[in-house]
């Protein structure tokens, strides 16, 4: 099959992307939506805030608008920028005007990366008035009935420097991810793997292993995103040891010391 | 590489003459010389070279050393010989000249028997092995040497080197046995009912002892089977190679009782009585030893410990979450605890409620909770009912800090001190846990200091703010760039109009907004020894005064401390104003206050301020030392080339860690031993103590831009 060029407001979630709810975070996602509410998910990296933003995008079959942040992200990266285009200047929206023109969700992942003006744009459209000025052009984009905002970011270890600012944080309705339960997870596992569940089991006590290292020595444990990845290479016929080491040891620390003790546990355990 | 000719008797006996002080030592030296020179010279060098290393020490450990080491130079790996040699110099350092000789005529090779044995030394296996007890569950263990292992619930401890097998690996794979089989038995609760006084019941309670030891090693070995199993494979194979398998008749029964996954101790100690009558079992090394003295004291300490803590912060979260709910009501919150029994992972599952409704227990509460669980089995209902207001004096059971100032009055000298290693370059080696430092406070002097020295170089002071005024990171347009925020009209205007002409059009059309960030912390350690009495001390204060006003209008981050110290035991960093601390009277106060004090010993502060701003997130981190001279301390020989080297050595472990490092000295005579510790360009002289206020600013200016 050939790749298929889209339009970014054009990117529908057709198929049902695969989620575990682990408590009530899709029927508050539903109402906040219904409401006009602009959302923010909060929790540690790979524990399901995309895939959750997929599976909402499915649900309420609109096209999902994906920014991931940057320390070099302007908000004109968001709202648009001229071009210049045969000698002539021309104008380009950004991805935010795009979704606020077209209803669609504007989904900005780990926004604290983002520069601190960028998040001032946001401001007029996450709360009721709902609009998006767009200074260059000289106008104000009243955003579709249908357009929704959602950020993510990680409260877990960013530095005080990028904590998100009250002024932004209270115009949000906040859902809290974490890892799953040690059973849940186990099921994710195998439902995106087909692993065998003994050895999900094995990779989900793996992962509460390194969760326990985080502030001795780990900035973060292992992610549900890791363990995944783990158990598609075992499943390809990598050997659990290596599969651990490549997949999740190596994704996580470049300290020898540290990457050392982690294989040392991954070998306890296969 | 040609092989070099070894070393006569002669050479060997006037160099050993020399370093052992023969002429007042007495030792004879003859025998030993005659010796070494039958060793190859590659033999002779390392010999001779250790020998000497020691001897700055202490001269009859390096004699001893010599003297036992020329018949193990041929069976044991040369690494093992020099952990040994570190850790009797190591155990000189702290405990004294005894212990360090008992150590070395201790045979550490005694029992191990292979031929260049490539042994696991603990400091190698420390950090790794560490870092593996933590990632298994349970309670946050520590990992410490002791002659052989054991724990005692809340350390464990490991031998110098394991050189049981002859491969490094094979050796390391004990250790990490040896640390999981210490972890297991306080995980798996052997230590949970009162061993002792069940031992005493019997006749003999050592040998009670041993076959509760034996029986619990049955009991663990299947326990580390079910919850790692790659490790119990490596055991397995490991136990292959050191001949120790089978069990004798009566213990393989036991063992099918105990490997039950429901058994618990108290199936253990349920065996205790038929076990007695059984002939020992063979332990395996990893097994360890059974110190159940250490192992009550520790737990006895931390039981009650524990329990205050858990009631205090159980009291504060039911303030916390219940504010209304004042005591005096008469309803007390109800805390319970659930364990759901779905132990596929291992962990009981704890779940904490209050009035019946579930909530997510604070770390700290979830930990004591774990340890409570593992010294008990539960956690009985009065640990759980909340503290009442002024119960406890917390006090009493905090980590206790104490006034640095207090040091010389009592006993104390070391208790709630941060311990620094120092380079001691006659040993090449480090000397461990050597400067007790402490943080103290200058006393702030209210005397308008500050303001005097504003006035007095007012006209520099403007200019200084202008200067830094300048350096302070604006935003920048850069114009005709090839891609930004916005279209550069004189550049597209120019573009046109080339294109009109028929040249070329450039690419280059747009600004982009240049947000440059300085990210920039700086530490600024001051020389407050006693030589920098009157001027030089009242030069440091005003410069300290104009570098604060210039940085308050860059918006660098900066901290200062003073250092200054009599003997290793006694370094003491005074703290001016640390790096999150705003430029406040407080501040100036204290800088008014900086008073000369005594020695100068550079090594530990720079460690530790390493340290600071290694904690740091800033992109740029520097060091800056205001000083008037070398490295120097009363008697204990930081003085001379010892001081260079350990002050040349913290700076080099400062640089690894990222942090640039300068010097600003009025040393006339810095260039003796100022390019050796600092690198030929990272230091500045100056030639006048009335010229340091004007400089120091202007020097930090062109340290950052």
């Amino acid at each position: 099959m050939n790749a298929r060029m889209l339009k970014t407001e054009e990117y529908l979630v057709e198929k049902e992307p695969y989620y575990e709810p682990v408590g009530n975070e899709v029927a508050i996602f539903e109402a906040a939506y219904r409401n006009r509410l602009p959302i923010l998910l909060k929790g540690p990296t790979g524990c399901g805030k995309t895939r959750f933003m997929e599976h909402m995008a499915w649900r309420l079959k609109r096209p999902l608008v994906t920014v991931s942040c940057h320390d070099d992200l302007t908000a004109s990266d968001l709202v648009g920028r001229y071009l210049v285009k045969g000698g002539e200047t021309l104008w380009v929206d950004g991805p935010l005007t795009r979704a606020a023109r077209t209803g669609g969700i504007c989904y900005l992942d780990e926004i604290v990366e983002a520069r601190k003006d960028t998040m001032v744009v946001l401001h007029p459209l996450a709360d009721d008035r709902r609009v998006l000025p767009i200074e260059k052009l000289g106008v104000l984009l009243e955003a579709n009935p249908e357009f929704c905002l959602a950020i993510s970011y990680n409260p877990g270890y960013q530095s005080v420097l990028k904590d998100l600012k009250q002024s932004t944080r209270q115009r949000f309705v906040a859902l809290e991810f974490d890892y799953p339960f040690p059973e849940l997870e186990k099921k994710i596992i195998v439902a995106e793997t087909a692993i065998d569940a003994p050895v999900a089991e094995r990779l989900v006590k793996f992962a509460h292993m390194t969760r326990n290292l985080k502030g001795s020595g780990l900035e973060e444990g292992a992610s549900t995103r890791l363990l995944v990845h783990a158990a598609k290479l075992i499943v390809t016929g990598v050997a659990p040891v290596a599969a651990c080491r490549s997949a999740i040891a190596q994704a996580l620390t470049d300290d020898a010391e540290m990457l050392a003790a982690v294989q040392e546990l991954s070998s306890s355990l296969f | 590489m040609s092989e070099l000719t070894p070393l006569t008797v002669q050479d060997i006996a006037r160099a050993l003459e020399e370093w052992l002080e023969v002429e007042f030592t007495f030792l004879q030296v003859g025998e030993l010389a005659t010796a070494i020179a039958g060793l190859s010279r590659h033999d002779q060098d390392f010999l001779l070279d250790w020998t000497r290393r020691i001897s700055t020490t202490n001269i009859e450990i390096a004699y001893q050393f010599a003297r036992r080491a020329l018949s193990r130079l041929a069976l044991v790996d040369r690494r093992i010989l020099e952990a040994w040699a570190l850790h009797a110099m190591d155990t000189y350092d702290s405990v004294g000249l005894r212990p360090a000789l008992g150590i070395i005529q201790q045979d550490p090779f005694a029992g191990h028997g292979h031929e260049r044995a490539a042994g696991a030394l603990f400091d190698d296996v420390r950090g790794i092995l560490l870092t593996f007890v933590r990632g298994l569950s349970g309670r946050p263990l520590k990992i410490a040497q002791g002659e052989v292992p054991y724990t005692d619930t809340e350390t464990l401890f490991l031998p110098p080197v394991v050189a049981q097998l002859p491969s490094l690996q094979d050796n390391f794979a004990l250790c990490k046995a040896t640390a999981t089989f210490l972890w297991a038995q306080t995980r798996f609760g052997s230590f949970r009912s009162g061993l002792t006084s069940v031992f005493a019941g019997y006749p003999d309670p050592d040998r009670a002892a041993a076959r509760f030891h034996a029986l619990e090693s049955l009991r663990l070995d299947t326990c580390i089977g079910r919850e790692l199993p790659g490790l119990a494979r490596d055991i397995r194979r490991l136990n292959a190679a050191l001949g120790h398998d089978g069990l004798p008749a009566p213990w393989a029964s036991y063992r099918d009782i105990l490997s039950q996954p429901a058994a618990r101790a108290e199936d253990t100690l349920a065996l205790l009585a038929s076990a007695y009558a059984a002939p020992a079992l063979p332990l395996a090394f990893y097994h360890g030893h059974l110190r159940l003295a250490a192992v009550e004291q520790a737990m006895s300490q931390r039981m009650q410990r524990e329990k205050v803590w858990l009631r205090v912060k159980l009291a504060e979260l039911a303030e916390e979450l219940h504010p209304a709910h004042s005591p005096a009501e008469g309803t007390p919150p109800q805390f319970a605890v659930t364990q759901s029994d779905d132990d596929k992972t291992g962990l009981a599952q704890l779940e904490l409620t209050l009035d019946g409704v579930p909530l997510a227990p604070p770390e700290g509460v979830r930990q004591l909770l774990t340890s409570i669980h593992l010294d008990l089995g539960g956690i009985p209902a009065d640990y759980l009912t909340p503290a009442g207001p002024g119960e406890y004096d917390l006090q009493q059971w905090a980590e206790r800090t104490k006034d640095p100032d207090d040091v010389w009055q009592g006993t104390y000298h070391e208790e709630g001190a941060t311990l620094y290693r120092e380079w001691d370059f006659r040993r090449q080696h480090y000397r461990k846990n050597w400067c007790v430092m402490r943080e103290k406070d200058v006393l702030p002097v209210d005397d308008g200091f500050a303001e005097q020295v504003l006035q007095k170089y007012s006209g520099f002071v403007s200019r200084l703010r202008q200067s830094f005024e300048m350096m302070r990171d604006e935003d920048r347009l850069f114009k005709r760039q090839s891609n930004g925020d916005d279209v550069d009209i004189d550049a597209l205007v120019e573009a046109l109009a080339d294109a009109r002409d028929g040249r070329e059009m450039s690419e280059c059309l747009f600004t982009r907004m240049h947000r440059a960030e300085r990210n920039i912390a700086v530490m600024f350690m001051i020389d407050m020894s006693g030589s920098t009495k009157g001027w030089i001390n009242e030069a440091e204060r005003e410069a300290l005064v104009l570098l604060c006003e210039a940085l308050e209008t860059l918006g660098d981050r900066y901290a200062i401390y003073g250092f200054s110290g009599t003997t290793r035991k006694r370094c003491e960093l005074y703290r001016i104003k640390r790096l999150d601390e705003p430029y406040t009277q407080e501040v100036r106060a204290r800088i008014s206050g900086i008073r000369p004090q005594d020695y100068t010993r550079m090594g530990f502060a720079i460690r530790h301020l390493t340290e600071l701003l290694a904690a740091t997130d800033a992109r740029t981190k520097l060091l800056v030392t205001l000083s008037d001279g070398k490295p120097d301390d009363y008697f204990d020989g930081y003085r001379g080339e010892y001081g260079i080297e350990d002050t040349r050595q913290a700076l080099f472990e400062a640089r690894r860690s990222g942090i640039h490092t300068f010097c600003v000295t009025i040393d006339q005579e810095a260039q003796g031993y100022l390019p050796h510790m600092y690198g030929r360009s990272n230091f500045v002289l100056i030639n006048e103590v009335r010229q340091l206020p004007l400089k120091v600013a202007d020097i930090y200016r062109r340290l950052t831009t």
